[in-house]
Protein backbone atom coordinates (compact mmCIF):
# COMPACT_ATOMS: atom_id res chain seq x y z
CA UNK A 1 0.00 0.00 0.00
CA UNK A 2 1.21 3.34 -0.60
CA UNK A 3 -0.56 5.12 2.41
CA UNK A 4 1.36 3.23 4.54
CA UNK A 5 3.33 5.56 6.09
CA UNK A 6 0.81 8.14 6.09
CA UNK A 7 -1.82 6.19 7.87
CA UNK A 8 1.42 5.31 11.12
CA UNK A 9 0.77 9.05 11.74
CA UNK A 10 -2.03 8.38 13.61
CA UNK A 11 -5.60 9.66 13.66
CA UNK A 12 -5.36 10.23 9.28
CA UNK A 13 -6.32 7.19 8.11
CA UNK A 14 -7.35 9.12 4.43
CA UNK A 15 -4.45 10.87 3.28
CA UNK A 16 -5.50 14.36 1.42
CA UNK A 17 -3.52 13.51 -1.30
CA UNK A 18 -1.84 10.84 -2.89
CA UNK A 19 1.74 10.14 -2.85
CA UNK A 20 3.49 11.57 -6.58
CA UNK A 21 3.36 7.96 -8.53
CA UNK A 22 1.50 6.17 -6.33
CA UNK A 23 -1.12 3.42 -7.87
CA UNK A 24 -4.48 5.38 -7.82
CA UNK A 25 -7.62 2.83 -7.98
CA UNK A 26 -10.53 4.12 -9.47
CA UNK A 27 -13.96 2.52 -7.62
CA UNK A 28 -16.19 2.00 -10.99
CA UNK A 29 -20.11 1.46 -9.30
CA UNK A 30 -21.15 -1.77 -9.94
CA UNK A 31 -24.71 -2.23 -10.56
CA UNK A 32 -25.51 -5.66 -9.11
CA UNK A 33 -29.17 -5.46 -8.38
CA UNK A 34 -32.37 -7.21 -9.20
CA UNK A 35 -32.16 -4.85 -12.30
CA UNK A 36 -29.20 -6.32 -14.18
CA UNK A 37 -29.31 -10.00 -12.86
CA UNK A 38 -33.23 -10.23 -15.22
CA UNK A 39 -31.23 -8.66 -17.95
CA UNK A 40 -34.24 -7.10 -19.55
CA UNK A 41 -34.15 -3.50 -18.51
CA UNK A 42 -31.09 -3.01 -20.29
CA UNK A 43 -32.26 -4.84 -22.97
CA UNK A 44 -35.20 -2.75 -23.41
CA UNK A 45 -32.67 0.16 -22.84
CA UNK A 46 -31.02 -1.26 -26.18
CA UNK A 47 -34.03 -1.62 -28.13
CA UNK A 48 -34.81 2.10 -27.66
CA UNK A 49 -31.63 3.11 -29.34
CA UNK A 50 -32.20 -0.01 -31.66
CA UNK A 51 -35.20 0.69 -32.97
CA UNK A 52 -35.46 4.50 -32.97
CA UNK A 53 -32.70 4.12 -35.43
CA UNK A 54 -34.13 1.76 -37.37
CA UNK A 55 -37.26 3.94 -37.81
CA UNK A 56 -34.79 6.55 -38.71
CA UNK A 57 -32.70 5.35 -41.38
CA UNK A 58 -35.61 3.62 -42.73
CA UNK A 59 -38.29 6.13 -43.16
CA UNK A 60 -35.15 9.20 -43.81
CA UNK A 61 -32.42 7.85 -44.00
CA UNK A 62 -30.75 10.69 -42.13
CA UNK A 63 -27.97 9.02 -40.54
CA UNK A 64 -26.63 7.20 -43.18
CA UNK A 65 -23.29 7.94 -43.62
CA UNK A 66 -22.56 5.40 -46.50
CA UNK A 67 -21.05 7.45 -49.49
CA UNK A 68 -21.84 5.31 -52.74
CA UNK A 69 -18.15 4.97 -54.27
CA UNK A 70 -18.29 4.67 -58.03
CA UNK A 71 -20.99 7.15 -58.44
CA UNK A 72 -20.20 9.39 -55.22
CA UNK A 73 -16.87 10.17 -54.13
CA UNK A 74 -15.56 11.69 -51.07
CA UNK A 75 -14.67 14.92 -51.35
CA UNK A 76 -10.33 14.76 -51.04
CA UNK A 77 -9.09 17.70 -49.15
CA UNK A 78 -6.64 19.80 -51.72
CA UNK A 79 -3.74 19.19 -49.95
CA UNK A 80 -4.30 15.22 -50.08
CA UNK A 81 -1.70 13.62 -52.09
CA UNK A 82 -3.44 11.09 -54.51
CA UNK A 83 -2.08 9.37 -57.57
CA UNK A 84 0.94 11.33 -59.47
CA UNK A 85 0.08 13.41 -62.98
CA UNK A 86 2.37 15.11 -65.02
CA UNK A 87 1.54 18.83 -65.79
CA UNK A 88 1.56 20.02 -69.37
CA UNK A 89 2.69 23.15 -70.70
CA UNK A 90 -0.22 25.32 -72.36
CA UNK A 91 1.10 24.27 -76.06
CA UNK A 92 0.58 20.45 -74.56
CA UNK A 93 3.98 19.68 -74.74
CA UNK A 94 4.95 17.83 -70.96
CA UNK A 95 6.29 20.48 -68.33
CA UNK A 96 8.96 17.83 -67.45
CA UNK A 97 12.89 19.25 -68.22
CA UNK A 98 14.08 15.32 -67.27
CA UNK A 99 16.56 17.48 -64.16
CA UNK A 100 16.07 14.02 -61.69
CA UNK A 101 15.53 16.43 -59.07
CA UNK A 102 12.39 14.03 -58.02
CA UNK A 103 14.20 10.74 -58.56
CA UNK A 104 17.30 11.93 -56.51
CA UNK A 105 14.80 12.98 -53.57
CA UNK A 106 12.75 10.18 -54.27
CA UNK A 107 13.23 7.96 -50.66
CA UNK A 108 11.54 5.44 -52.24
CA UNK A 109 13.39 5.40 -55.31
CA UNK A 110 10.32 4.61 -57.12
CA UNK A 111 11.22 6.85 -59.92
CA UNK A 112 13.12 6.77 -62.61
CA UNK A 113 13.59 8.85 -65.20
CA UNK A 114 15.36 8.47 -68.82
CA UNK A 115 15.94 12.04 -70.47
CA UNK A 116 15.84 12.09 -74.34
CA UNK A 117 16.84 15.63 -76.71
CA UNK A 118 14.23 17.91 -77.55
CA UNK A 119 14.04 19.18 -81.01
CA UNK A 120 12.56 22.80 -79.71
CA UNK A 121 15.28 24.19 -78.90
CA UNK A 122 13.52 25.94 -75.95
CA UNK A 123 13.69 23.31 -73.69
CA UNK A 124 17.13 20.83 -73.40
CA UNK A 125 15.60 17.72 -72.44
CA UNK A 126 12.27 16.21 -71.39
CA UNK A 127 11.64 12.26 -70.17
CA UNK A 128 11.54 10.08 -72.78
CA UNK A 129 10.88 7.57 -69.92
CA UNK A 130 8.95 8.47 -66.90
CA UNK A 131 8.30 5.22 -64.51
CA UNK A 132 6.73 5.25 -61.67
CA UNK A 133 6.12 2.47 -59.70
CA UNK A 134 2.59 2.95 -57.26
CA UNK A 135 3.23 0.11 -55.39
CA UNK A 136 7.18 1.19 -54.00
CA UNK A 137 5.57 5.10 -53.51
CA UNK A 138 5.46 6.24 -49.96
CA UNK A 139 2.84 9.28 -50.79
CA UNK A 140 5.63 11.48 -49.05
CA UNK A 141 5.09 13.97 -51.57
CA UNK A 142 8.83 14.98 -51.30
CA UNK A 143 8.91 14.82 -55.46
CA UNK A 144 6.81 17.56 -55.71
CA UNK A 145 8.36 19.70 -53.59
CA UNK A 146 11.61 19.06 -55.81
CA UNK A 147 10.57 19.73 -59.01
CA UNK A 148 11.71 23.16 -60.01
CA UNK A 149 9.08 22.95 -63.13
CA UNK A 150 5.74 22.37 -61.02
CA UNK A 151 5.74 19.47 -63.86
CA UNK A 152 4.49 16.71 -61.39
CA UNK A 153 1.62 17.06 -58.62
CA UNK A 154 -0.17 14.34 -56.72
CA UNK A 155 -3.46 16.30 -57.30
CA UNK A 156 -5.58 14.10 -58.83
CA UNK A 157 -7.56 12.82 -55.93
CA UNK A 158 -7.05 9.43 -57.10
CA UNK A 159 -7.15 7.95 -54.10
CA UNK A 160 -6.91 4.11 -54.36
CA UNK A 161 -5.32 1.84 -57.86
CA UNK A 162 -6.78 -1.65 -57.14
CA UNK A 163 -5.62 -3.85 -60.03
CA UNK A 164 -5.43 -7.53 -60.21
CA UNK A 165 -1.70 -7.65 -61.87
CA UNK A 166 1.67 -6.18 -59.87
CA UNK A 167 2.43 -4.30 -63.53
CA UNK A 168 -0.21 -2.47 -63.81
CA UNK A 169 1.25 -0.53 -60.91
CA UNK A 170 4.16 0.79 -62.97
CA UNK A 171 2.67 4.09 -64.55
CA UNK A 172 4.70 5.30 -67.53
CA UNK A 173 5.07 8.67 -68.79
CA UNK A 174 2.21 8.60 -70.50
CA UNK A 175 -0.24 7.09 -68.03
CA UNK A 176 0.89 9.70 -65.82
CA UNK A 177 -0.17 12.88 -67.93
CA UNK A 178 -2.64 14.85 -67.00
CA UNK A 179 -4.68 14.68 -70.13
CA UNK A 180 -4.28 10.55 -70.37
CA UNK A 181 -8.04 9.47 -70.53
CA UNK A 182 -8.04 5.82 -70.50
CA UNK A 183 -11.60 5.14 -72.29
CA UNK A 184 -10.77 7.41 -75.23
CA UNK A 185 -9.48 5.63 -78.07
CA UNK A 186 -7.12 8.55 -79.04
CA UNK A 187 -5.12 8.60 -75.80
CA UNK A 188 -3.90 12.09 -76.86
CA UNK A 189 -5.34 15.48 -76.99
CA UNK A 190 -3.09 18.14 -79.05
CA UNK A 191 0.59 17.28 -78.67
CA UNK A 192 2.42 19.55 -80.71
CA UNK A 193 5.88 17.13 -80.13
CA UNK A 194 4.73 14.02 -81.16
CA UNK A 195 5.73 12.11 -77.94
CA UNK A 196 4.96 8.70 -78.19
CA UNK A 197 5.46 8.81 -81.80
CA UNK A 198 8.91 6.29 -82.02
CA UNK A 199 9.68 7.56 -85.67
CA UNK A 200 9.60 11.30 -84.60
CA UNK A 201 11.91 10.49 -82.31
CA UNK A 202 14.47 7.77 -83.73
CA UNK A 203 16.98 8.20 -80.90
CA UNK A 204 14.81 7.34 -78.06
CA UNK A 205 13.92 3.83 -78.83
CA UNK A 206 13.47 2.06 -75.26
CA UNK A 207 10.87 2.18 -73.02
CA UNK A 208 9.37 5.35 -74.04
CA UNK A 209 5.66 5.23 -75.72
CA UNK A 210 3.11 2.59 -73.87
CA UNK B 1 -65.16 -30.61 -62.21
CA UNK B 2 -66.41 -33.57 -59.77
CA UNK B 3 -63.14 -35.51 -60.41
CA UNK B 4 -61.23 -32.61 -59.34
CA UNK B 5 -63.63 -31.92 -55.99
CA UNK B 6 -63.08 -35.63 -55.26
CA UNK B 7 -59.35 -35.65 -55.57
CA UNK B 8 -59.92 -32.40 -53.56
CA UNK B 9 -61.53 -33.90 -50.68
CA UNK B 10 -58.69 -37.23 -50.31
CA UNK B 11 -57.00 -35.61 -46.93
CA UNK B 12 -53.56 -36.48 -48.22
CA UNK B 13 -54.16 -34.42 -51.63
CA UNK B 14 -55.55 -31.68 -48.99
CA UNK B 15 -52.25 -32.12 -46.80
CA UNK B 16 -49.67 -32.51 -49.77
CA UNK B 17 -51.68 -28.74 -51.15
CA UNK B 18 -51.42 -27.13 -47.46
CA UNK B 19 -47.99 -28.12 -47.54
CA UNK B 20 -47.09 -26.86 -49.88
CA UNK B 21 -48.84 -23.49 -50.03
CA UNK B 22 -47.85 -23.08 -45.81
CA UNK B 23 -43.94 -24.44 -45.88
CA UNK B 24 -42.62 -24.08 -49.53
CA UNK B 25 -44.75 -20.87 -50.25
CA UNK B 26 -44.64 -19.16 -47.11
CA UNK B 27 -42.19 -20.16 -45.13
CA UNK B 28 -39.49 -20.74 -47.28
CA UNK B 29 -40.09 -17.78 -49.02
CA UNK B 30 -40.17 -15.52 -45.89
CA UNK B 31 -36.90 -17.29 -44.85
CA UNK B 32 -35.43 -16.56 -48.10
CA UNK B 33 -36.47 -12.99 -47.90
CA UNK B 34 -35.26 -12.53 -44.08
CA UNK B 35 -31.84 -13.44 -45.39
CA UNK B 36 -31.82 -10.08 -47.06
CA UNK B 37 -33.94 -8.29 -45.26
CA UNK B 38 -31.04 -9.47 -41.65
CA UNK B 39 -28.95 -7.18 -43.80
CA UNK B 40 -30.67 -4.39 -44.67
CA UNK B 41 -32.57 -3.76 -41.47
CA UNK B 42 -29.00 -4.19 -39.57
CA UNK B 43 -27.84 -1.64 -41.66
CA UNK B 44 -30.76 0.76 -40.62
CA UNK B 45 -30.20 0.10 -37.26
CA UNK B 46 -25.85 0.70 -37.74
CA UNK B 47 -26.55 3.76 -39.80
CA UNK B 48 -25.66 1.86 -43.01
CA UNK B 49 -27.69 1.18 -46.65
CA UNK B 50 -26.64 -2.39 -46.38
CA UNK B 51 -26.75 -4.25 -49.96
CA UNK B 52 -28.02 -2.33 -52.68
CA UNK B 53 -26.03 -3.03 -55.68
CA UNK B 54 -27.30 -6.07 -57.29
CA UNK B 55 -29.10 -5.31 -60.87
CA UNK B 56 -30.58 -7.14 -63.29
CA UNK B 57 -28.94 -6.55 -66.65
CA UNK B 58 -32.35 -8.49 -68.32
CA UNK B 59 -34.38 -5.42 -66.62
CA UNK B 60 -31.76 -2.54 -67.76
CA UNK B 61 -29.92 -2.99 -64.41
CA UNK B 62 -32.96 -2.70 -62.38
CA UNK B 63 -31.41 -2.70 -58.77
CA UNK B 64 -34.58 -2.44 -56.50
CA UNK B 65 -32.98 -0.99 -53.46
CA UNK B 66 -30.94 -4.65 -53.30
CA UNK B 67 -33.92 -7.07 -53.38
CA UNK B 68 -32.23 -9.05 -56.71
CA UNK B 69 -29.34 -9.84 -53.82
CA UNK B 70 -31.55 -13.07 -52.77
CA UNK B 71 -31.08 -13.98 -56.78
CA UNK B 72 -27.07 -13.51 -56.18
CA UNK B 73 -26.74 -14.84 -53.51
CA UNK B 74 -28.63 -18.26 -54.80
CA UNK B 75 -26.74 -18.29 -58.10
CA UNK B 76 -23.70 -18.13 -56.23
CA UNK B 77 -24.25 -20.99 -54.14
CA UNK B 78 -24.96 -23.48 -56.63
CA UNK B 79 -22.27 -22.22 -58.75
CA UNK B 80 -19.53 -22.58 -55.60
CA UNK B 81 -17.46 -25.51 -55.58
CA UNK B 82 -19.16 -28.17 -52.78
CA UNK B 83 -16.17 -29.53 -50.84
CA UNK B 84 -16.21 -32.11 -48.45
CA UNK B 85 -13.31 -31.50 -45.76
CA UNK B 86 -10.67 -34.58 -45.77
CA UNK B 87 -11.16 -37.21 -43.00
CA UNK B 88 -14.89 -35.82 -42.64
CA UNK B 89 -17.57 -38.72 -41.92
CA UNK B 90 -19.37 -38.23 -45.43
CA UNK B 91 -22.69 -39.40 -44.80
CA UNK B 92 -23.43 -37.09 -41.61
CA UNK B 93 -21.84 -34.52 -43.49
CA UNK B 94 -24.20 -34.81 -46.30
CA UNK B 95 -27.40 -35.14 -44.56
CA UNK B 96 -26.57 -32.64 -41.77
CA UNK B 97 -27.81 -29.42 -43.69
CA UNK B 98 -31.14 -30.86 -44.01
CA UNK B 99 -31.86 -31.96 -40.62
CA UNK B 100 -31.12 -28.47 -39.73
CA UNK B 101 -33.98 -27.36 -42.58
CA UNK B 102 -36.36 -30.48 -42.13
CA UNK B 103 -36.64 -29.51 -38.44
CA UNK B 104 -36.96 -25.85 -38.78
CA UNK B 105 -39.77 -26.53 -41.14
CA UNK B 106 -41.76 -29.48 -39.46
CA UNK B 107 -43.41 -27.40 -36.72
CA UNK B 108 -45.40 -25.58 -39.47
CA UNK B 109 -47.33 -28.67 -39.45
CA UNK B 110 -49.43 -27.81 -36.74
CA UNK B 111 -49.81 -23.87 -36.86
CA UNK B 112 -52.87 -22.80 -38.20
CA UNK B 113 -52.51 -19.67 -40.90
CA UNK B 114 -56.05 -19.07 -40.69
CA UNK B 115 -59.66 -20.23 -39.13
CA UNK B 116 -61.79 -22.89 -41.23
CA UNK B 117 -63.58 -21.45 -44.16
CA UNK B 118 -66.46 -23.61 -44.12
CA UNK B 119 -65.02 -27.61 -44.45
CA UNK B 120 -61.13 -26.27 -44.94
CA UNK B 121 -59.18 -25.97 -42.42
CA UNK B 122 -55.92 -23.71 -42.60
CA UNK B 123 -53.45 -25.90 -40.86
CA UNK B 124 -51.50 -28.87 -41.67
CA UNK B 125 -52.31 -31.51 -39.34
CA UNK B 126 -54.16 -30.20 -36.17
CA UNK B 127 -52.52 -33.02 -33.76
CA UNK B 128 -53.91 -33.98 -30.52
CA UNK B 129 -50.62 -33.60 -28.30
CA UNK B 130 -49.14 -30.52 -30.53
CA UNK B 131 -47.30 -29.07 -28.19
CA UNK B 132 -45.78 -31.74 -27.40
CA UNK B 133 -44.90 -32.24 -31.14
CA UNK B 134 -43.32 -28.86 -30.53
CA UNK B 135 -41.19 -30.05 -28.06
CA UNK B 136 -40.19 -32.89 -30.35
CA UNK B 137 -39.46 -30.85 -32.80
CA UNK B 138 -37.72 -28.11 -31.83
CA UNK B 139 -35.27 -30.20 -29.73
CA UNK B 140 -34.57 -32.17 -33.23
CA UNK B 141 -33.39 -28.78 -34.72
CA UNK B 142 -29.83 -29.28 -32.36
CA UNK B 143 -29.37 -32.48 -34.21
CA UNK B 144 -28.38 -30.60 -37.53
CA UNK B 145 -25.48 -28.65 -35.90
CA UNK B 146 -24.19 -31.58 -33.82
CA UNK B 147 -23.87 -33.48 -36.75
CA UNK B 148 -22.93 -30.67 -38.83
CA UNK B 149 -19.95 -30.03 -36.44
CA UNK B 150 -18.74 -33.23 -35.69
CA UNK B 151 -18.64 -34.56 -39.21
CA UNK B 152 -16.60 -31.57 -40.55
CA UNK B 153 -13.27 -33.57 -38.79
CA UNK B 154 -12.84 -29.75 -37.44
CA UNK B 155 -12.07 -28.27 -33.89
CA UNK B 156 -13.92 -25.16 -33.96
CA UNK B 157 -16.98 -26.93 -35.86
CA UNK B 158 -16.71 -29.50 -33.26
CA UNK B 159 -16.47 -26.50 -30.35
CA UNK B 160 -19.68 -24.96 -32.40
CA UNK B 161 -21.53 -28.55 -31.40
CA UNK B 162 -20.46 -28.43 -28.16
CA UNK B 163 -21.67 -25.39 -27.87
CA UNK B 164 -24.94 -26.31 -29.44
CA UNK B 165 -25.19 -29.35 -27.22
CA UNK B 166 -24.78 -27.26 -23.92
CA UNK B 167 -27.34 -24.51 -25.07
CA UNK B 168 -30.13 -27.23 -25.88
CA UNK B 169 -29.40 -28.34 -22.44
CA UNK B 170 -29.54 -24.68 -20.76
CA UNK B 171 -32.46 -23.51 -22.90
CA UNK B 172 -34.86 -27.28 -23.68
CA UNK B 173 -35.76 -27.21 -19.54
CA UNK B 174 -37.43 -24.22 -19.09
CA UNK B 175 -38.86 -23.76 -22.96
CA UNK B 176 -41.21 -26.93 -21.33
CA UNK B 177 -41.92 -25.89 -18.52
CA UNK B 178 -42.69 -22.11 -19.94
CA UNK B 179 -45.55 -23.90 -21.91
CA UNK B 180 -46.75 -25.72 -18.92
CA UNK B 181 -48.18 -22.80 -17.80
CA UNK B 182 -49.73 -22.48 -20.94
CA UNK B 183 -51.55 -25.60 -21.14
CA UNK B 184 -52.64 -25.24 -17.52
CA UNK B 185 -54.94 -22.02 -18.50
CA UNK B 186 -56.31 -23.39 -21.90
CA UNK B 187 -56.55 -26.61 -20.61
CA UNK B 188 -55.42 -28.32 -23.91
CA UNK B 189 -52.09 -29.41 -25.68
CA UNK B 190 -53.84 -29.33 -29.53
CA UNK B 191 -52.69 -26.38 -30.98
CA UNK B 192 -56.00 -25.36 -32.95
CA UNK B 193 -57.89 -24.86 -29.62
CA UNK B 194 -55.12 -23.00 -28.15
CA UNK B 195 -55.18 -20.51 -30.57
CA UNK B 196 -59.19 -20.79 -30.88
CA UNK B 197 -59.49 -20.20 -27.01
CA UNK B 198 -57.12 -16.93 -27.04
CA UNK B 199 -59.76 -15.67 -29.35
CA UNK B 200 -62.28 -15.82 -25.71
CA UNK B 201 -62.61 -12.73 -23.96
CA UNK B 202 -62.07 -11.25 -20.37
CA UNK B 203 -64.41 -8.32 -19.22
CA UNK B 204 -67.90 -9.10 -21.56
CA UNK B 205 -65.61 -8.70 -24.66
CA UNK B 206 -63.04 -6.48 -23.83
CA UNK B 207 -59.54 -7.93 -23.23
CA UNK B 208 -58.79 -10.74 -25.44
CA UNK B 209 -57.12 -13.88 -23.60
CA UNK B 210 -53.87 -13.89 -25.32
CA UNK B 211 -51.04 -15.95 -24.39
CA UNK B 212 -49.18 -12.65 -23.55
CA UNK B 213 -51.95 -11.84 -21.61
CA UNK B 214 -52.93 -14.74 -19.68
CA UNK B 215 -48.92 -16.05 -19.20
CA UNK B 216 -47.13 -12.54 -19.31
CA UNK B 217 -43.88 -14.49 -18.08
CA UNK B 218 -44.02 -17.99 -19.53
CA UNK B 219 -44.33 -15.52 -23.13
CA UNK B 220 -41.03 -13.91 -22.10
CA UNK B 221 -39.31 -17.43 -21.41
CA UNK B 222 -40.59 -18.97 -24.28
CA UNK B 223 -39.64 -16.19 -26.62
CA UNK B 224 -35.92 -16.06 -24.99
CA UNK B 225 -35.60 -20.55 -25.39
CA UNK B 226 -36.74 -19.87 -29.02
CA UNK B 227 -34.31 -17.63 -30.02
CA UNK B 228 -31.87 -19.79 -28.18
CA UNK B 229 -33.50 -22.53 -30.59
CA UNK B 230 -32.90 -20.88 -33.48
CA UNK B 231 -29.29 -19.83 -32.14
CA UNK B 232 -30.07 -16.33 -32.80
CA UNK B 233 -28.38 -13.52 -30.35
CA UNK B 234 -27.86 -13.19 -27.33
CA UNK B 235 -27.89 -17.06 -27.94
CA UNK B 236 -25.67 -17.54 -30.81
CA UNK B 237 -22.92 -19.35 -29.62
CA UNK B 238 -22.64 -22.10 -31.69
CA UNK B 239 -21.69 -20.01 -34.20
CA UNK B 240 -19.78 -17.33 -32.92
CA UNK B 241 -18.65 -15.24 -35.62
CA UNK B 242 -15.36 -14.01 -33.42
CA UNK B 243 -14.79 -16.88 -31.38
CA UNK B 244 -15.06 -19.93 -33.59
CA UNK B 245 -15.14 -18.62 -37.05
CA UNK B 246 -18.57 -20.06 -38.22
CA UNK B 247 -19.08 -22.51 -35.59
CA UNK B 248 -20.84 -26.05 -36.78
CA UNK B 249 -21.05 -24.80 -40.55
CA UNK B 250 -17.59 -24.00 -40.74
CA UNK B 251 -16.43 -26.43 -43.26
CA UNK B 252 -19.34 -25.99 -45.41
CA UNK B 253 -19.50 -24.71 -48.78
CA UNK B 254 -21.89 -24.23 -52.04
CA UNK B 255 -25.57 -25.22 -51.41
CA UNK B 256 -25.03 -27.37 -48.04
CA UNK B 257 -23.55 -23.76 -46.73
CA UNK B 258 -26.56 -21.90 -48.17
CA UNK B 259 -29.69 -24.54 -46.82
CA UNK B 260 -28.00 -24.19 -43.55
CA UNK B 261 -28.05 -20.93 -43.56
CA UNK B 262 -31.81 -21.20 -45.48
CA UNK B 263 -32.25 -23.46 -41.85
CA UNK B 264 -31.32 -20.65 -39.79
CA UNK B 265 -33.82 -18.21 -41.08
CA UNK B 266 -36.89 -20.59 -41.65
CA UNK B 267 -36.16 -21.18 -37.68
CA UNK B 268 -36.77 -17.55 -37.19
CA UNK B 269 -39.75 -17.79 -39.40
CA UNK B 270 -40.68 -20.57 -37.10
CA UNK B 271 -39.94 -18.74 -33.70
CA UNK B 272 -42.54 -16.18 -34.68
CA UNK B 273 -45.13 -18.51 -36.19
CA UNK B 274 -44.90 -20.56 -33.10
CA UNK B 275 -44.92 -17.26 -30.61
CA UNK B 276 -47.74 -15.73 -32.67
CA UNK B 277 -49.80 -18.69 -32.38
CA UNK B 278 -49.07 -19.34 -28.60
CA UNK B 279 -49.14 -15.94 -27.32
CA UNK B 280 -50.38 -13.64 -29.99
CA UNK B 281 -53.47 -15.12 -30.42
CA UNK B 282 -52.53 -16.97 -33.67
CA UNK B 283 -54.38 -15.62 -36.79
CA UNK B 284 -57.14 -13.78 -34.79
CA UNK B 285 -57.56 -10.36 -34.79
CA UNK B 286 -59.01 -8.71 -31.93
CA UNK B 287 -62.58 -8.83 -31.57
CA UNK B 288 -63.30 -10.53 -34.94
CA UNK B 289 -65.52 -13.72 -34.50
CA UNK B 290 -66.08 -16.26 -37.61
CA UNK B 291 -69.30 -13.55 -38.29
CA UNK B 292 -67.50 -9.94 -38.14
CA UNK B 293 -66.72 -8.02 -35.11
CA UNK B 294 -68.14 -8.02 -31.68
CA UNK B 295 -67.24 -5.40 -29.65
CA UNK B 296 -69.08 -4.02 -25.89
CA UNK B 297 -72.11 -5.26 -27.97
CA UNK B 298 -72.09 -3.91 -30.89
CA UNK B 299 -71.46 -6.27 -33.77
CA UNK B 300 -69.98 -5.99 -37.33
CA UNK B 301 -71.29 -8.56 -39.76
CA UNK B 302 -68.80 -9.25 -42.27
CA UNK B 303 -68.59 -12.10 -45.47
CA UNK B 304 -66.58 -14.98 -44.74
CA UNK B 305 -64.04 -14.54 -47.28
CA UNK B 306 -62.88 -10.83 -45.54
CA UNK B 307 -62.85 -12.52 -42.39
CA UNK B 308 -60.51 -15.45 -43.96
CA UNK B 309 -58.20 -12.72 -45.41
CA UNK B 310 -58.44 -10.60 -42.47
CA UNK B 311 -57.10 -13.67 -40.25
CA UNK B 312 -54.55 -14.16 -43.29
CA UNK B 313 -53.29 -10.92 -43.19
CA UNK B 314 -53.13 -10.79 -39.14
CA UNK B 315 -51.11 -13.85 -39.07
CA UNK B 316 -48.62 -12.94 -42.15
CA UNK B 317 -48.22 -9.64 -40.27
CA UNK B 318 -47.97 -10.35 -36.81
CA UNK B 319 -45.17 -13.24 -38.23
CA UNK B 320 -43.15 -10.49 -39.93
CA UNK B 321 -43.25 -8.34 -37.12
CA UNK B 322 -42.03 -10.71 -34.97
CA UNK B 323 -39.22 -11.20 -37.47
CA UNK B 324 -38.34 -7.86 -37.13
CA UNK B 325 -38.10 -7.95 -33.75
CA UNK B 326 -36.29 -11.24 -34.01
CA UNK B 327 -33.68 -9.41 -35.64
CA UNK B 328 -33.82 -6.14 -34.22
CA UNK B 329 -32.66 -8.15 -30.95
CA UNK B 330 -29.42 -9.49 -32.53
CA UNK B 331 -28.80 -6.54 -33.50
CA UNK B 332 -29.17 -4.78 -30.18
CA UNK B 333 -27.12 -7.63 -27.30
CA UNK B 334 -24.21 -9.19 -27.35
CA UNK B 335 -23.57 -12.38 -27.68
CA UNK B 336 -23.92 -14.72 -23.63
CA UNK B 337 -21.25 -16.96 -23.51
CA UNK B 338 -22.30 -20.57 -23.11
CA UNK B 339 -21.55 -20.87 -19.37
CA UNK B 340 -23.59 -17.77 -19.10
CA UNK B 341 -26.19 -18.90 -20.99
CA UNK B 342 -25.93 -22.23 -18.63
CA UNK B 343 -26.66 -19.85 -15.61
CA UNK B 344 -29.33 -18.08 -17.13
CA UNK B 345 -30.91 -21.19 -17.74
CA UNK B 346 -30.52 -23.17 -15.22
CA UNK B 347 -30.11 -20.61 -12.21
CA UNK B 348 -32.21 -17.66 -13.48
CA UNK B 349 -35.15 -19.59 -15.78
CA UNK B 350 -35.93 -22.35 -14.27
CA UNK B 351 -36.46 -21.24 -11.00
CA UNK B 352 -38.56 -18.38 -12.45
CA UNK B 353 -40.52 -21.24 -14.85
CA UNK B 354 -41.16 -23.06 -11.79
CA UNK B 355 -42.70 -20.65 -9.97
CA UNK B 356 -44.78 -19.45 -13.22
CA UNK B 357 -46.10 -22.98 -12.80
CA UNK B 358 -46.47 -23.02 -9.36
CA UNK B 359 -48.37 -19.27 -9.37
CA UNK B 360 -50.71 -20.26 -12.09
CA UNK B 361 -51.89 -23.31 -10.41
CA UNK B 362 -53.00 -21.07 -7.82
CA UNK B 363 -54.74 -18.45 -9.52
CA UNK B 364 -56.26 -20.66 -11.41
CA UNK B 365 -57.93 -22.86 -8.27
CA UNK B 366 -58.48 -19.55 -6.34
CA UNK B 367 -60.49 -18.72 -9.89
CA UNK B 368 -62.45 -22.00 -9.92
CA UNK B 369 -63.22 -21.62 -6.11
CA UNK B 370 -64.61 -17.80 -6.24
CA UNK B 371 -66.71 -18.76 -9.71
Amino acid sequence: MAHDTHDSHGHHHAPAHTAPGALRVRVVERHDGLTEAVYLPAILGGLRITIKKFFRNILGKRDVVTIQYPEEKRRVAPRYRGRHRLTMREDGFIKCVACYMCETVCPAHCIHIEAGEVPDKSVEKYPVVFDIDELRCVFCGLCVEACPKDAIRMDTGIVAMAYSSRDRFDYTRDLLRDDYRPNEKTKYRAVPLPLSDEEALPESRGRAGT
Amino acid sequence: MDLLLTILSIPLVQAILKIVAFVLVFVMATGTVMTLMERKWMSAVQDRIGPNRADMPFLGGLKARGAFHILADGLKSIFKEDTVPEGADRFLFTIAPFFALVAAMAIWAVIPFAGPWGPVTFQITDLNPGLVFIFAITSLGVYGAVLGGWSSNNKFALLGSARATSQMLSYEVFLGLSLVGLFMVYGTLQVGKIVELQNTYWFGDLVPKWGVITQPLAFVMFFTAMLAEAKRLPFDAPEGESEIIAGYFLEYSGMRYAAFMLAEYVAIVGVAGLTTTLFLGGYHVPWLHAGGFHLLGYVLPLPAWLVFLLQLGSFVFKVIALCWFVIIIRWTVPRFRFDQIMDLGWKKMLPVALANVVITGLVLLAWDWLA
